[in-house]
């Protein structure tokens, strides 16, 4: 056959060759196109809301006619810092959230040790799936599946009373809350630990019994501590989740279970005390930091 | 215990362990004896690393017997057996320091902390590591990670050190110089090793005793001059040293490259000789040695060396001309018939 049927690479155009030879001469420009929308985004609409939040903390309303005033004082931080109702309502924001964190933690560790090291590749697609399926389901459907496990007449007392046990009554209560925060929170802790432990090489585990140590020597000396930093990364994912949410303290909460996004909720959108809300918000914000500070030096961003 | 001396470190006893279908042990049976250097030379794939791993124990055979210094084993986990093992990609503990890398087995088996600190030091001193205790494993070369995971496996006095291709990812020069110095610490120690390696100059080099293995079994045992000079099989003449395996009068034997000379024009030969005339099909310049291939005229080819005694640079000039090679029958080594390729 004739050398034209040999199928040819389409010739490009001259710009697009013009193009990728600026490119080439330019290596800076290349990142910067790249970044530029993601950076722009991250600037203009995230720091600058939040910058925006910070000021707005400073100022005040009115309490007439609820206008904002925007006068620089620190009210807003002194009510919070004096008056007990917050300090209880913090405390039990960032109880709840320690608490669902170790909760996860405890129950995503057997779990990612099992997916990563012992099941076959079947297995363990089967419990990605499981433990990613609920993730499809709408978070208030979740909830509520809950509110009905939970309630007086759910299903946790009517398995309670068909073997002959007393009510266990935690419907709407701090206990449900916590309950609910450590379901819906769990494959956050789970994916990031199972990510940690698939990294550990075999040949460590294999070392360490070859140098004496049982089972549990070595998931103590060899596995957790390779482990740590993929559960702190979890841990962020379940403590700042739970630290901001107000929608399931309203659901299975009870009369005592406001947490500080309720507050800010209620400062919105009743008493439209917007500084007020705002300075309530720099405190999981400043959590956040300092929890973030402990992560980092515990190595937890390597692992991400 | 007045025979100690006698019982061997290992003994092996049919051990066979099968992946699925695939038979990756397939029947060994094994004595090494104490203070040997004893190495598990085959191509990937010959069962040699599965074999190490038995008898570390972190595989169980499917059938068999492993004693360790006359006590049987076979079904005794790794963290009570008294052996220990240098790993291919060393498995150093990232997250501890080399000194407690070092000090993991003794700190387990409850070694007080001031024992343990003098033996982890001797070990640091022995692999040429004194000072380097307080490092992260990731902050050493890969020379000096090895040379860690060697300390950390002899410091526990092991009845026998198993080493999984130990040197596979260090480079040529490195690996030269670790093979000498590993044999060093072995005689200092005097700790039984078992070595598995597919480079077949190191088994040579390093070793007291080689075993040969392919597909699970066992090809040969027996010294390095025995396996090199005298090879059981085809497969053992082909995987140690250069495969010059000639078929005359219905005999197959093997001469080594080294030993074929090859006669200038009109050189006689000397009387007793074996004279084939070929043609030289490449010239291949390796630095010491110039490689001949030579296709005989009957067929066969032959690889023959020669030293560099002069600069070669006419080596060239030989390819593509008829030459004679001679060997005496003192160097050829004729091979079993049965055992060829009977599977």
């Amino acid at each position: 056959m004739s050398i034209e049927t040999i199928r040819q690479p389409r010739p490009k155009s001259a710009g697009a060759v013009r193009f990728s030879g600026f490119l080439w001469r330019l290596p800076w420009l290349r990142p910067l196109l790249l970044l530029t929308p993601p950076l722009a985004w991250f600037v203009v609409i995230y720091f600058a809301s939040l910058a925006l939040l910070l000021i707005s903390a400073f100022w005040t309303i009115n309490p007439f006619t609820t206008q904002v005033v925007q006068q620089w004082n620190l009210d807003n931080f002194r009510i919070i810092l004096t008056d007990s109702t917050y300090w209880t309502i913090i405390g039990r924001t960032v109880l709840t959230a320690s608490l669902v964190t170790i909760t996860d933690a405890v129950l995503a560790f057997p779990l990612a040790y099992y997916m990563a090291r012992v099941a076959s590749r079947r297995v363990q697609t089967l419990l990605f799936a499981a433990v990613l399926l609920p993730l499809w389901a709408s978070y208030l459907a979740r909830v509520y599946a809950w509110i009905l496990i939970l309630n007086h007449d759910g299903l946790l007392n009517w398995s309670l009373h068909s073997i002959g046990l007393p009510p266990a009554n935690i419907g709407y209560t701090n206990t449900a809350m916590w309950l609910v925060f450590s379901y819906i929170w769990l494959p956050f802790m789970i994916i990031p630990t199972y990510a940690a432990l698939e990294r550990v090489p075999e040949s460590l585990l294999d070392a360490a019994a070859d140098l004496g140590a049982r089972r549990w020597r070595t998931v103590r000396d060899v596995v957790l501590p390779l482990a740590l930093p993929g559960v702190v990364a979890g841990s962020i994912f379940t403590f700042s989740l739970t630290l901001g949410d107000y929608i399931t303290p309203i659901l299975v909460g009870g009369a005592n279970s406001n947490f500080i996004g309720n507050v800010v909720y209620a400062n919105i959108g009743i008493a439209n005390n917007v500084p007020f809300a705002a300075a309530l918000t720099t405190v999981p914000v400043a959590i956040m930091v300092v929890y973030l500070t402990i992560a980092y030096k515990l190595g937890a961003f390597e692992a991400l | 215990m007045t025979n100690a001396a006698k019982v061997p470190a290992l003994k092996l006893e049919a051990v066979r362990k099968h992946f699925g279908h695939v038979a990756v042990v397939d029947g060994i049976d094994l004595l090494v004896e104490r203070g040997e250097f004893f190495t598990l030379v085959g191509p990937s794939g010959s069962g040699k690393t599965t074999l190490l791993r038995l008898i570390a124990g972190f595989e169980r055979p499917d059938s068999g017997r492993i004693e360790l210094a006359g006590r049987d084993v076979t079904s005794i986990p790794p963290y009570q057996r008294e052996t220990n093992t240098v790993f291919q990609d060393y498995a150093l503990f990232p997250h501890m320091s080399v000194a407690d890398n070092i000090g993991y087995g003794l700190r387990i088996k409850g070694v007080a902390r001031q024992t343990r600190d003098k033996r982890v030091q001797n070990a640091l001193d022995m692999v040429r590591l004194s000072g380097l205790g307080g490092r992260r494993p990731n902050q050493l070369s890969g020379g000096q990670r090895q040379r860690v995971a060697l300390a950390r496996a002899v410091v526990n006095e092991p009845e026998v050190l198993l080493l999984d291709e130990p040197l596979g990812a260090l480079d040529l020069k490195l690996r030269q110089e670790m093979q000498i110095e590993l044999k060093q610490i072995q005689k200092e120690v005097g700790i039984t090793f078992v070595y598995v390696t597919h480079d077949q100059e190191e088994a040579l080099t390093m070793s007291d005793r080689v075993a040969v293995m392919s597909s699970g079994r066992i090809q040969q045992i027996g010294t390095p001059v025995e396996v090199y000079e005298q090879p059981a099989t085809e497969f053992v003449a082909d995987f140690i040293g250069i495969s010059n395996i000639l078929l005359r009068d219905g005999v197959r034997f093997v001469v080594r490259p080294e030993k074929i000379r090859m006669l200038a024009e009109g050189e006689p030969a000397d009387v007793g000789m074996t004279v084939e005339p070929g043609r030289v099909a490449q010239v291949v310049y390796a630095g010491m040695t110039t490689r001949y291939i030579v296709h005989l005229d009957r067929g066969e080819q032959l690889v023959a060396v020669r030293q560099n005694m002069d600069a070669q640079d006419n080596a060239q000039k030989f390819e593509g001309q008829p030459v004679r090679l001679a060997w005496t029958s003192d160097h050829t080594y004729v091979l079993g018939k049965g055992e060829v390729d009977s599977r």
